[in-house]
């Protein structure tokens, strides 16, 4: 089946998973056009991973269809699997082989002859700056060596749609920014990209969409400015233990604002009207700032700790 | 709409994968199956001769070390093969989740464990090439017919290869192998008519030894090194044959309800 223009490169809907009598995805539906990069958001067991299992067949689905590129995932995951490349939560580069040998055997697995899997997998090391390291042990690596392999790995089949499984988690701040320069990269040539990710700013900044899940539901999705005006504004104000006075006052007020543990935070398009609020309130104790993807996740997701 | 088969040759890739990595430690892989049958051949060779003149097997009357050499092979197939699916299978699915990075390539879970049971069956091959240099070169394997221990020990490692697995797709914790190893391997290993022939047993357990696979792995491999297959071989290698094809489906379905979240 031909792809065209406007028909999703993944879709996904109303997928629904349980395992026993717990339900883990609860009716999800997003679609992923061809060339953007789009980000599923939520806390912790909110049901990411478990959606990427499906895309993948992975996990087989409850409930729901699940296509992409076209076919149904259910019947076309051969087809489908050999142009996705999968990040997997987690490290599962392969401890008994050396860096090379990880890019090449896992080439052999898409069925790419060995000749052109030396080809490619020269030019990955190379473009993940791994090229000193390709004959050491799994184990000589560093968590962002290993995670680079990893997205190595993940692409070499060249595929037409990226997942990428919290990419970034537990790296160093450099390891973090070079990983995000080369997903730059891959999406500047024009690779599609699926990630799930809980650091917000990046995020915001790398998303062209996404959508925030939370108890396994969609809780809001879009472009990630857009979200923040509609469900934040243009600016926050913070103060860190408020008198009373204030919370109602805002209450009465009808503005919007939430409450973190002992601090207040308020929201508004307008500056000079948080501004006056903070005179009137909380002149010292307050500071505003531009509202952010994280206020939006954590309005929609609640502030408290999950278990 | 055409579904995507469940079984191609892709298989061999992962096949390829396990060969690459026993490549790299050829030397600890090849020592003990040749290292082995000197230290026993020369234990029971001297030591026992003095205790044993002769064993009849089959109405042969033949020394012990011509006895037991084939015995050997038989049972370094069962050990390589059952211990490759056990335990190395199982540190590879659940320690070091190299199935769950196959498992978003093209290949299947079929796949991936046939071949698992096919490279054990491919490593119990090799160290039944190994050993049989040695038995051979002692003249423990007098006939060409003794070539036809490479077949066999395919055959044998499926078999026990498809065992092995099977009990991993049940497993928990890599400590429950000791279950199946001491109540089924090993005394398969001492019972099978590999230290002694079945005539030695009472009628009863002389029968139910005869049900055993590695009795006929061992009637397998003696007929062989001896230049004596014939028409019973046949009937062994059905025996092998049979339990392997219970075994493989058994492994396959264990294995898809485990790693089928
Ligand atoms: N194999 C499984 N059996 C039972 N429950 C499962 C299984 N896998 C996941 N779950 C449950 O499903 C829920 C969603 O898990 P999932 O891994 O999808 O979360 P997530 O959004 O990826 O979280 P995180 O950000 O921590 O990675 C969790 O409550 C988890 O305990
Ligand atoms: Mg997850």
């Amino acid at each position: 089946m031909e792809i065209t223009d406007e028909q999703p490169v993944l879709s996904v809907a109303a997928a629904h998973k349980t395992y026993g009598t717990f339900t883990a995805v609860d009716s999800v539906s997003f679609a992923v056009r061809r060339g953007e990069c789009f980000g599923l958001l939520g806390p912790n067991g909110a049901g990411k991973t478990t959606t990427i299992r499906m895309i993948y067949g992975f996990s087989p689905a409850t409930g729901g269809t699940i296509q992409v590129f076209g076919q149904d995932i259910r019947t076309g995951f051969r087809r489908i699997r050999a142009r996705l490349g999968v990040c997997q939560q987690g490290n599962t580069l392969d401890p008994d082989l050396s860096v090379l040998e990880n890019l090449l055997v896992f080439a052999s697995y898409f069925g790419i002859k060995r000749r052109e899997a030396e080809v490619r997998a020269a030019e990955l090391l190379a473009f993940f700056a791994l090229e000193a390291k390709k004959r050491f042990q799994y184990d000589e690596l560093s968590g962002g060596m290993a995670r680079r392999l990893m997205l190595a790995r993940a692409i070499i089949n060249r595929p037409d749609l990226l997942i990428l499984d919290e990419p970034t988690t537990g790296l160093d701040p450099q390891s973090r920014n070079t990983l995000w320069d080369r997903l730059l990269d891959l999406k500047r040539q024009g690779m599609t990209i699926l990630l799930t990710t809980h650091a917000m700013e990046e995020a915001e900044r790398f998303c062209d969409r996404l959508c925030i899940i939370d108890h396994g539901r969609v809780a809001a999705e879009g472009v990630p400015a857009a979200l923040v005006a509609a469900r934040a504004g243009c600016y926050a104000l913070e103060v860190e233990s408020p008198e009373e006075a204030m919370a109602e006052h805002l209450h009465e007020a009808g503005i919007r604002f939430d409450r973190s543990g002992r601090r207040l935070i308020v929201y508004g398009d307008d500056k000079a009207a948080l501004i006056a609020l903070r005179e009137r309130f909380c002149a010292e104790a307050g500071f505003i700032r531009a509202a952010t993807l994280e206020d939006v996740f954590l309005r929609l997701t609640g502030r408290e700790l999950r278990e | 709409m055409i579904t995507d088969a469940r079984f191609s040759w892709l298989f061999l890739a992962v096949w390829r994968r396990n060969l690459r990595v026993y490549r790299r430690i050829w030397v600890i892989n090849f020592l003990p199956p040749m290292l082995e049958p000197l230290f026993y051949l020369l234990a029971f060779g001297l030591g026992f001769s003095g205790l044993i003149s002769e064993v009849v097997w089959h109405g042969r009357a033949m020394s012990y070390t011509d006895f037991f050499a084939p015995s050997m092979l038989a049972a370094t197939v069962m050990w390589q093969a059952f211990l490759e699916t056990s335990y190395s299978s199982f540190v590879r699915m659940f320690y070091q989740k190299t199935y769950d990075s196959l498992l978003a390539t093209p290949l299947t879970v079929d796949e991936i464990i046939v071949a698992e049971i096919v490279w054990g069956a491919t490593r119990a091959v090799i160290a039944a090439a190994a050993m049989l240099a040695v038995v051979a070169a002692l003249g423990y394997a007098p006939s060409w017919q003794a070539l036809a221990v490479l077949p066999i020990a395919f055959l044998g490692g499926l078999t026990f290869g498809a065992m092995g697995m099977a009990f991993t797709s049940v497993t928990s914790s890599i400590d429950m192998f000791n279950i199946p190893v001491f109540l089924v391997i090993t005394p398969m290993f001492l019972f099978s008519g590999t230290f002694f022939p079945l005539t030695g047993l009472p009628a009863w357990a002389a029968g139910l030894a005869s049900t055993l696979p590695l009795y006929h792995l061992a009637e397998l491999t003696r007929s062989a090194c001896l230049g004596l297959l014939g028409p019973a071989s046949l009937g062994s290698a059905a025996v092998l044959a049979a339990f392997a094809a219970v075994f493989i489906p058994l492994s396959l379905v264990g294995m898809r309800r485990r790693l089928v979240k």
